[in-house]
């Protein structure tokens, strides 16, 4: 393989706020995602993991170009080399990036499965869909159900075929795991594993780092709306990590000795200043709550952190 | 498929048990208030009449209502008369009640049902309008419009647009459901339409916003929806998502409304006929109610039971066909 892959999606300083107005219409952003960096090539899977419930969707939003109305987006994204202006989202979403979503709630119920998995594109690729299907090992029939017939399992390979029906370079599968027995994370995460193994590029949002893991190439720690950390996974199960919260994830997990970490995740709109681990970091010092540590290559990975080695 | 029609089929007998038991109930209740009022239906009838009645005549008459009986006796011989179709005559009309509620009632549904049909129209398409610009002014202006609209009263409504239309305009007629002058058989299709245009419009005005407001409310939720969401990560514009999702899911509950808004139209029927005189159930009603026409008043309350019933009964037949989720028995 060649050492540096042209890069397919390009993330840099991504900022997310929201515009909020309180009782007395007083305008307040309030800002969900800060300084997120995420480099994405062909053939990887590269995973976000973080806790759930830290805005770590939005993100699939925000490449996309769906953001609710009242965001606010800095930054610079890139796709292709090509700056991800509102038209090109709107082009490329569901043709060359699509987005697998995490559950059945996220199929029509009143649309049988076949009519929407073919989406609104015409001529309907039936074809395609029925040899989809059965390379998918959906049974027979299943394009005549409504999604709330589905299985836990049949409803996950039909929304995985929605986005192979569309030829996507660039996949986003947004939480693909939760609610499930280990065996079915596994068989869901083998699935896109083999779709970055024929070429395709996959970002995984997950709040199982464990299963990032196993199955990614590269992992981004997200940690209050950042990635602090992006590093090889063979970094994580070497214990080679670079970012004091990194490591400390690493080391609440069961396996690893089970050290929970002390203090919450600061919420969004109570962001601290600098360091945004610095309240809870035991390598802070007076720099890091005055200053964004800023991003640093460090051993084939990056750190946000002055100390991250 | 034979078994959702069997469920159907199902349903449907039990609605009508239900339907034949209110009526019931409705017919002990009416049959009631008229016993207690103070108005003697033989009486007023033969009042009604104008003329001498011979005693023949009424013995006739008594006989009918079963004057000598018992209530409860007199309620179940009216009950036997009403099973065979004999609704009684009418004093005012000086016909049988079962012909003018049949012919009243005619020009009534060609009234309601342009008024339901615009109503149903109109307020689907700006509840659409509304849902889809969610906060920003045109759903501001029009929420405040249905608002407005459905806190004024429809005789005022029909008296402004009387007004305005037919009087300082001159563009509508100002009542009846065709030309005066003009013979029953020579009314063109077109002058009745032309005569039903005005009530229609102040019928369907009263009652769009509630459909609107309904409409705009779902629309709503079905946006702000995940499987929107996802459907908009798939590239589905606006228009797309409207038809291909928002449609769906809002178009049979706004049906399942307007059947089920009958009661409400029939009332509001009632009060626009008087306003624009024009010669329907409603304005039979009010005439029997101010002239003691007591056997006409009796027939079209348990008429328009019957008719908001049915209107019901396919509001709660449709809501099973619309979801499958209702229809369907889990796999
Ligand atoms: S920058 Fe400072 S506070 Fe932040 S993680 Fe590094 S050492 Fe801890």
């Amino acid at each position: 393989m060649e050492q540096k892959k042209e890069t397919l999606l390009e993330i840099h300083d991504l900022t997310i706020s929201f515009r909020m107005y309180d009782r007395l219409l007083e305008q307040r952003d309030l800002r969900v995602i800060s300084d997120l960096h995420l480099t994405v090539r062909p053939g990887e899977v590269a995973a976000i993991a973080g806790s759930s419930g830290s805005g770590k969707s939005l993100l699939a939003s925000a490449i996309l170009g769906i953001l609710p109305e009242n965001a606010v987006v800095g930054g610079h994204l890139h796709y292709k080399g090509q700056e991800l202006t509102p038209q090109l989202q709107a082009r490329l979403r569901g043709s060359e990036i699509a987005l697998v979503p995490q559950s059945v709630a996220f199929l029509d119920p009143l649309m049988k499965v076949g009519a929407q998995v073919d989406g609104h594109r015409r001529p309907r690729p039936v074809r395609r869909r029925e040899e989809l299907f059965r390379r998918l090992g959906l049974p027979e029939g299943t394009e005549d159900l409504y999604p709330f017939q589905l299985s836990g399992g049949m409803a996950r390979r039909v929304l995985v075929s929605t986005a192979l029906l569309s030829n996507a370079q660039l996949i986003i599968a947004d939480e693909p795991t939760p609610g499930m027995g280990l065996e079915q994370a596994l068989e869901a995460l083998q699935m896109f594993r083999e779709l970055a193994d024929e070429g395709r590029a996959v970002v995984l949002i997950t709040h199982d780092i464990d299963l990032a893991v196993a199955f990614a190439d590269r992992v981004s720690v997200f940690y209050a709306g950042t990635t602090v950390e992006t590093a090889p996974a063979a970094d994580f199960r070497a214990g080679a990590l670079r970012h004091p919260y990194s490591r400390a994830l690493w080391r609440a997990l069961p396996q690893n000795g089970f050290q929970p970490i002390g203090g919450f995740q600061p919420y969004a709109g109570d962001l601290p200043r600098g360091c945004l681990f610095a309240p809870r970091c035991p390598l802070a010092e007076e720099a890091c709550r005055r200053r964004t540590p800023p991003v640093r290559e460090v051993r084939g990975g990056e750190v946000r952190c002055f100390y991250g080695s | 498929m034979g078994r959702a029609l069997g469920r159907l089929a199902r349903r449907f007998f039990s609605y009508s048990v239900r339907i034949v038991t209110l009526l019931l109930a409705v017919s002990v209740i009416s049959f009631a208030l008229v016993t207690v009022s103070p108005i003697d239906p033989v009486q007023q009838y033969i009042l009604g009449l104008g003329t001498a009645v011979s005693p023949e005549q009424r013995a006739e008459i008594e006989d009918y209502w079963g004057v000598d009986q018992p209530p409860a006796k007199r309620y179940l011989s009216w009950l036997g008369e009403l099973l065979h179709g004999n609704l009684g005559q009418s004093a005012l009309y000086r016909r049988p009640v079962a012909d003018v509620i049949a012919e009243r009632f005619v020009n009534s549904l060609a009234l309601m049902l342009c008024a339901w049909v615009l109503a149903g129209v109109i307020g689907f398409a700006l509840g659409c309008v509304m849902g889809v610009c969610h906060g920003r002014w045109p759903d501001r202006l029009l929420k405040g419009l249905c608002y407005l609209l459905s806190s004024v009263p429809t005789f005022w409504l029909g008296l402004v647009l009387l007004l305005v239309f037919a009087v300082a305009l001159g563009w509508f007629p100002v009542g009846f459901s065709s030309p005066i002058g003009v013979r029953g058989e020579d009314v063109s299709l077109w002058q009745r339409l032309y005569h039903l245009a005005l009530p229609a419009l102040t019928l369907s005005l009263m009652s769009f916003a509630s459909i609107a407001l309904h409409t705009r409310q779902k629309l709503i939720g079905v946006l702000s929806s995940e499987y929107v969401l996802f459907a908009r990560a798939r590239g589905e514009g606006a228009w797309t998502i409207l038809r291909r999702h928002g449609l769906r899911s809002i178009l049979l509950p706004a049906l399942t409304l307007q059947f089920a808004s009958f009661a409400e139209l029939f009332g509001g029927s009632v009060l626009a006929e008087n306003v624009f005189s024009y010669p329907g159930l409603g304005s039979a009603v009010a005439a029997a109610g101010l002239n003691s026409d007591v056997p006409l008043l009796l027939g079209i309350t348990l008429f328009s039971a019957l008719f908001v019933c049915v209107g019901n009964l396919i509001a709660n037949l449709l809501y099973g066909v619309v979801d499958p989720r209702i229809g369907t028995v889990e796999p």
